[in-house]
């Protein structure tokens, strides 16, 4: 079963902007998909008229088989959205906030009370159930939606940079409530611009740039496909000299700490014996970057220059 | 799908939203009205003597309810979706399977609580300054929620449209305002000059008057059922002018 199908969905805007130029996306029911793109790209239009709030110039949308512009209520009744900005009554309670929402999804009160309880409890909000929306710092106020957005308990949850501008603790334990919901057997849709959060969250992803889906495939094929890794190491002694190492890019950002571009190819172990020959201690190695943000950057920018992306020779 | 409980949550939070700030929609009418009653009512009325039978006081107090209930009805809709734009807040409506005619339904609703509470709030408040028995409560009830019910449906098309806090205000300052002093609310038609007699019958606001004062006192300028079918004429426009808006979209997706 597809929890959502797009099929060559376009949208022009007034001023003649051209947001999607046929876009087809398949979606299935379950999954945790990651729908990445730069700022512009034409991701939050297609959120936009995934949930009703963009019209689309032409195609077609179907969620969990109902078609949006023609089983219009059934579609929606299916989808869970929190937006990227702040969009609720700043001046009404947080209970009542979501409370609305419940009976805006037709749910009878007792159920819509229950509900509420449920979702302000898994959210961590029951006691600021009481409080003016306003008042409650950033973190809150996107959890709030989060609540909101999963009152009704939507088959499709989609969640638009749900983790901007809120600090790591939050994000983290967002992150574990998002993989519960998950397992619990909500399809989720995720934008964010945290590659690492959508590395670690999502199954399946698609990459959007200039209103085309640029990738679509599922992430650890996409992963694989990285031939280059770009680790950072610290070292024990300074150097004077740049080493030279076989089949790798070396950089050498100061005298104790060394960039260094490995090929698949070539591998750890093989780098680790060349450090050693030449009695280089490493004290630590990171990712100089995270591998999706890596590959994100690979498609985004072979696009604008039409290289072929992933298969890079190092330089 | 039932529909029903979300039209009820649409109306108890508009209801709601205009009960909890109180001392903005209901305390001023009372108290410029209580003006009304006292300046023209007592101090200038008691000079004018009596029109078509009826005291001064008893003739501007109808035309006096209603006009709140105009305003009123118009401003809560206006003001409400409004701030429902402004704070994106409308969202939760547009993704929510909520029909059009539903949320239509629910703001107009709310606009029709506020200027039928109004209108009460003032009729009580005029009960401190006349004594009149109404005539025809039935008539004068289905004036006043026919009336509330237009105002309502305007006020939302001048949301829907409107694009800065400026646009909510235009029309209730340039156009209503002066409609509803010149729909004779103050005076009867026979008091002015022959030419104006015949632009005044142009004013749809002399109508609802009229035949609300009507209901209350039993005196009219206009053809009551005349009044009933333009009142109700308008309401039906303007209902398909709003569905074809929200349908469209204009003003609230892009």
């Amino acid at each position: 079963m597809k929890a959502l199908s797009i099929r060559n969905l376009k949208k022009t805007y007034k001023n003649g902007f051209e947001a999607l130029k046929g876009i087809d996306l398949d979606v299935e029911a379950g999954d945790f998909f990651a729908l990445l793109g730069p700022n512009g790209a034409g991701k939050s239009t297609a959120i936009g008229i995934i949930s009703s709030l963009i019209t689309a110039t032409s195609g077609s949308v179907s969620i969990f088989g109902h078609d949006l512009s023609k089983e219009r209520e059934l579609a929606k009744s299916c989808i869970g959205l929190v937006p990227q900005e702040i969009n609720f009554n700043q001046f009404d309670t947080v209970q009542s906030i979501v409370m609305n929402q419940a009976g805006y999804y037709g749910a009878p009160r007792k159920l819509a009370v229950q509900r509420t309880e449920q979702c302000l409890k898994q959210m961590d909000l029951w006691d600021k159930r009481n409080s003016v929306s306003r008042r409650l710092s950033g973190g809150m106020k996107r959890r709030v939606m989060i609540a909101r957005a999963m009152v009704h308990a939507p088959k499709l949850l989609i969640l638009d940079e749900p983790t901007a501008g809120v600090d790591i603790e939050i994000r983290r334990s967002m992150w574990k409530l998002m993989k519960e919901v998950n397992q619990q057997g909500t399809t989720i849709i995720l934008t964010t611009h945290y590659l690492e959060e959508a590395e670690s969250l999502c199954r399946n992803i698609a990459i959007i740039d200039q209103g085309k889906i640029v990738e679509n495939s599922d992430m650890a094929s996409l992963l694989a496909r990285l031939n280059i890794d770009h680790f950072v190491l610290d070292l024990a002694e300074p150097l004077t000299l740049t080493p030279v190492l076989e089949g790798c890019h070396v950089e050498q950002t100061n005298e104790k700490v060394l960039e260094v571009s490995v090929p698949k190819s070539v591998g750890l172990n093989q780098l680790f014996s060349q450090l050693s020959a030449q009695n280089i201690k490493v004290l630590s190695l990171k990712n100089k970057s995270n591998r999706l943000e890596q590959l994100f950057m690979d498609l985004i920018e072979s696009k604008s220059s039409q290289k072929t992306p992933l298969h890079r020779g190092l330089g | 799908m039932n529909y029903s409980i979300a039209l009820k949550t649409i109306v108890k939070k508009e209801v709601h939203r205009f009960l909890r700030i109180w001392p903005q929609t209901l305390l001023p009418p009372a108290i410029t009205t209580a003006l009304y009653f006292l300046i023209f009512g007592k101090l200038i009325g008691n000079r004018i003597g009596t029109i078509s039978g009826a005291t001064y006081m008893d003739y501007i107090v109808p035309g006096i309810i209603l006009m709140s209930v105009i305003s009123h009805s118009y401003s809560n809709v206006v003001s409400s979706f409004y701030s429902t734009k402004f704070q994106r807040n409308i969202e939760e409506l547009i993704v929510a399977p909520v029909p059009n005619w539903v949320i239509l339904s629910g703001y107009v609703s709310g606009g029709i609580c506020r200027g039928l509470i109004v209108g009460f709030v003032v009729a009580l408040i005029s009960m401190l300054f006349a004594q009149i028995a109404v005539l025809h409560p039935g008539l004068m009830l289905l004036v006043a929620g026919l009336t509330a019910t237009l105002f309502s449906l305007a006020g939302f098309i001048n949301a829907v449209l409107a694009e800065s806090f400026d646009d909510i205000s235009i029309i209730p300052n340039f156009v209503l305002t002066p409609l509803s002093y010149l729909g004779g609310v103050f005076y009867s038609v026979d008091m002015l000059p022959g030419f104006w007699q015949t632009v005044i019958m142009g004013n749809p606001m002399l109508y609802m008057v009229s035949a609300f004062r009507y209901g209350m006192i039993g005196v009219t300028d206009v053809d009551i059922r005349l009044a009933i079918v333009m009142i109700s004429g308008f309401i039906m426009l303007l209902t398909g002018f709003s569905l074809y808006l929200l349908h469209k979209g204009i003003g609230i997706k892009n």
